[in-house]
């Protein structure tokens, strides 16, 4: 075995290099010098950091850490970057703080604004429980048709998106209870078996074939009429559905009004003037009437 | 066993002391199970009081086995190398591979197909997805390495492996681990810490386990009979010693009580991230980077019958590795709460490994100079150069990611999947059945493999997926990043997130595809070794290995 710190006379012949006369189970290494290329790019790599850290912070010191030359902190950076986002919006997002619903419904140029905004501001903020388009699914309202809870007017809708549906956090929310009434034991099986069928014939769905539907008539006038309506029509002021039409929040087949009936629904919507400033509201609130149904 | 009529040896002193051990750890995982509240953890219990019971069996047995005692280091002049633990970790890695593979493309699916989720906690993508992570690199990867680790410290050391039952504890003992951890997390049970998944009793159980690891390495390396150690042994070294200390320090936990598989970090708010990242990043490093490197500085050379490029090289390029990779990981918390000055040494270091790490590709490829012509006709060399290719491409697109202006666009984004699956699938898989198809015919004494036409199939079915996978996964990752900071003309974002999702899905798609493709590639290559050991001829008595035909004394 060779002087391992000296290259043996071992030679390759395929690339003409010495090896360094060790092996390991046949293998054998050539003392082939370091490539120049790989060497200068790792130096270039090296002279690279160096001014990274001259220029950036890097270096933790005792109690605080070199800055760098050029004053960069990330949070600075957020900060610009909002900045600059902001200044960017300034001049329409003050037209659009100044005006009224109305006028901005009336206004080609603010409308685009607020509906470019609201769309932002909806895909942010709404489409998780609504969906992209605003066309909801079970237990979310569909923000398309006409067909509204609260109202559809553009005050009806702002009034909705600031201070949420039964949140709990804004005392001015859009509240309405409708009782579990067999949960709570209002209402015996048969009664809601017969008060569902019920509202299947004010849907203008068919009954089951054996339903009571004059028990049906009966308790839904004892029960559900003060709300809904007599003839089911429903009412805004209490988020009171319509029931007489085709569409329906938690399903109008015979089980899921049994459930609704039984154990009550009462879904909620978050205050969303607590997390989004005022003229986002306000474009919201243009976008979703917008969207189809505005009244 | 007892029947062939040997006499009955008297168990040693630490086999004694091995059934002494597993019999009170069995009367104690009884008692846990019978106390714990948390079925998971009761399941777990029993699961290591059976294999305290088939430790006790497994070493009991040993006294009834024919032939001398203890196995003679040394037969005819020649060392007598220990293949049995190399046996079995070669099978699962196999195993896992498949396991971990199959996972993978069911979530995948499931990405593309939220439905596959099936609404069952146990096959929710949350659960998936660290079993299938776990699978591939701890599992499938761990195996590989702890084979291979095992056959090449041997080998090029000249020297049985040290320790009686301590190798086998190694490769027995960390399967037990990969059990426990992978059903843990279809149970639900996790620390929620990505790669480090498993509880505190897991961990422990792995730091004795992997401390025994590098002891036997150590004492192998210590008794070798060549005078230096070989390059793929310190790498090798590096990746136990590395992944030891950073096993311990992401893993500092205080258990809830004895009773329960909970535990809480010591680390906390930013602290703990880092630590997290720092191993993460480091798992990378050192047990898919150093480790796999090992297996390519002992395996290709010996398949090209080429020397090692430049030995200078691989000095210089290691301990330029080692000091390098370790301070990275901070490029993981780009933009986050993490002080500026520690993003800034993270992607500043990321950037100085480049080359480090392109002196393991340079050094591979290299050193097929005058054996490139094998690449037409061995598909086994081809698929190892192939992953040197993509450990380069890979090598180059990490720091490149680490820069925070690029980080800024591709973080949280596809564009990491498809990296690390380019490492993972292009480089850390591709080097390993490499091995793997050069392992099996040597340990099973087999002349060749049973179809070279297999493994060629395999090699282009795997790395059509391969590219189906990554370009997917960039082209995803990038329009996701873009729809991310996307602003209409009046300065509002212009992409709601869920659009960004709906734009994913044919991307995940075709990852899927890839995804199954590599998987079949591997099936394929499961039949190619499985009829090997069947029916493979047999190698006659073992050849003299020097591969160096083209060398000769210069006077």
């Amino acid at each position: 075995m060779a002087d391992p710190h000296n290259a043996s006379n071992e030679i390759d012949h395929v690339t003409g290099t010495a090896t360094t006369g060790h092996e390991w189970d046949g293998i054998r290494e050539l003392n082939t010098p370091l490539p120049r290329w790989w060497l200068n790019i790792f130096y270039v790599t090296i002279i690279w950091s160096i001014g990274y850290w001259i220029a950036y912070p890097a270096w933790p010191l005792i109690s605080s850490t070199t800055r760098g030359v050029l004053g960069y902190a990330t949070r600075l950076a957020v900060e610009d970057d909002l900045a600059i986002q902001k200044a960017g919006r300034a001049v329409q997002s003050a037209e659009l703080a100044g005006a009224t619903l109305d006028q901005i419904k009336a206004d080609q140029a603010l409308l685009r604004i607020a509906l470019a905004q609201g769309k932002s501001a909806f895909g942010d903020n709404c489409v998780g429980c609504h969906g992209i388009g605003g066309a909801g699914s079970k237990g979310f309202p569909n923000l398309n048709d006409d067909d509204w809870l609260w109202g559809g007017t553009l005050a009806a809708i702002q009034t909705t998106l600031q201070h949420g549906v039964r949140a709990t956090t804004d005392n001015e929310t859009r509240t309405s209870l409708m009782p579990a009434f067999g949960r709570d034991g209002i209402l015996k099986r048969n009664e809601i078996n017969a008060v569902a069928n019920h509202v299947r014939i004010l849907a203008g769905q068919p009954a089951e074939p054996k339903a009571d539907l004059a028990t049906g008539s009966r308790i839904f006038e004892q029960n559900c009429a003060v709300c809904h309506g007599p003839q089911g029509k429903g009412n805004q002021e209490l988020g009171a559905p319509n029931l007489t039409d085709a569409i329906t929040l938690y399903g109008n087949d015979l089980a899921s009004l049994t459930e609704t009936i039984t154990n009550s629904r009462n879904g909620v919507m978050p205050a969303w003037g607590e997390r989004l400033d005022a003229t986002t509201i306000k474009a919201l609130t243009v976008y979703v009437h917008s969207l189809g149904g505005g009244q | 066993m007892a029947a062939t009529g040997n006499p009955i040896r008297r168990a040693t002193t630490g086999e004694m002391v091995g059934i002494l051990i597993a019999a009170i750890c069995s009367v104690m995982f009884l008692i846990i199970a019978g106390k714990t509240e948390h079925s998971g953890y009761a399941f777990h219990a029993l699961v290591a009081m059976l294999s305290a019971f088939a430790t006790i069996f497994l070493i009991g047995n040993r006294c009834f086995q024919p032939g001398p005692f203890p196995a003679p280091q040394e037969i005819n002049g020649k060392p007598n190398y220990n293949m049995g633990p190399v046996k079995f970790a070669t099978i699962a890695a196999m195993f896992w591979g498949i396991a971990g593979f199959t996972v993978g493309l069911i979530i995948a699916l499931q990405l593309a197909f939220p439905v596959l989720n099936l609404d069952l906690p146990w096959t929710s993508f949350g659960r998936m997805r660290p079993l299938h992570t776990s699978a591939v690199i701890f599992a499938f990867g761990g195996n590989v390495l702890l084979a291979t680790s095992f056959y090449v410290v041997q080998r090029t050391s000249r020297a049985r492996l040290a320790g009686d039952l301590s190798p086998w504890f190694v490769v027995l003992g960390y399967n037990l681990f990969i059990v426990i951890a992978g059903t843990g997390y279809l149970l639900g049970i996790t620390q929620g810490k990505e790669y480090a998944e498993p509880e505190w009793y897991a961990d422990l159980w792995l730091t004795i386990v992997w401390v025994t690891y590098l002891l036997v390495f150590l004492a192998t390396l210590g008794k070798r009979t060549e005078p230096h150690i070989y390059v793929a042994n310190w790498f090798y070294l590096g990746f136990i010693v590395t992944i030891a200390v950073l096993h311990l320090g992401n893993n500092l936990a205080v258990p809830v009580s004895l009773l329960s598989p909970k535990s809480y970090i010591v680390w906390s708010g930013v602290q703990d991230a880092m630590f997290q990242w720092w191993y993460g990043h480091n798992a990378v490093g050192f047990f898919l980077t150093a480790g796999f490197l090992a297996i390519m500085y002992y395996f290709v050379p010996k398949r090209a019958g080429r020397p090692i490029y430049s030995y200078r090289l691989s000095i210089i390029h290691f301990w330029a590795l080692i000091f390098l990779y370790i301070w990275a990981g901070p490029h993981h918390l780009h933009y986050t709460a993490l002080p500026d000055w520690a993003q800034t040494l993270g992607m500043t270091f990321s950037i100085m490994l480049w080359m480090p790490s392109w002196g393991g590709m340079i050094n591979g490829l290299m050193t097929l100079s005058g054996a490139w012509d094998k690449l037409r006709t061995d598909p086994v060399l081809r698929m190892m150069v192939v992953s040197l290719a993509f450990y380069g491409m890979s090598t180059f697109e990490g720091p490149l990611m680490s820069i925070k202006t690029v980080n800024a666009l591709s973080h949280y984004t596809d564009w990491t999947i498809g990296h690390v699956h380019s490492g993972a699938l292009g480089w850390v898989a591709y080097i390993s059945f490499g091995a793997i198809y050069c392992l099996v015919p040597w340990l099973w004494n087999r002349k060749e493999l049973y179809s070279l036409k297999l493994v060629n199939w395999h090699f282009w079915i795997s790395t059509l997926g391969i590219v189906f996978y990554i370009t997917a996964m960039w082209v995803s990752g990038i329009l996701q990043g873009l729809m991310w900071r996307s602003y209409t003309a009046l300065g509002f974002l212009e992409y709601s997130f869920i659009e960004t999702v709906e734009a994913m899905h044919p991307f995940y798609v075709i990852r899927a595809l890839g995804g199954a493709l590599f998987l079949i590639g591997a099936l394929i290559m499961v039949f190619n070794l499985w009829m090997t050991v069947r029916s493979g001829e047999l190698a006659g008595s073992e050849s003299d290995t020097s591969v160096s035909p083209q060398l000769s004394l210069a006077h």
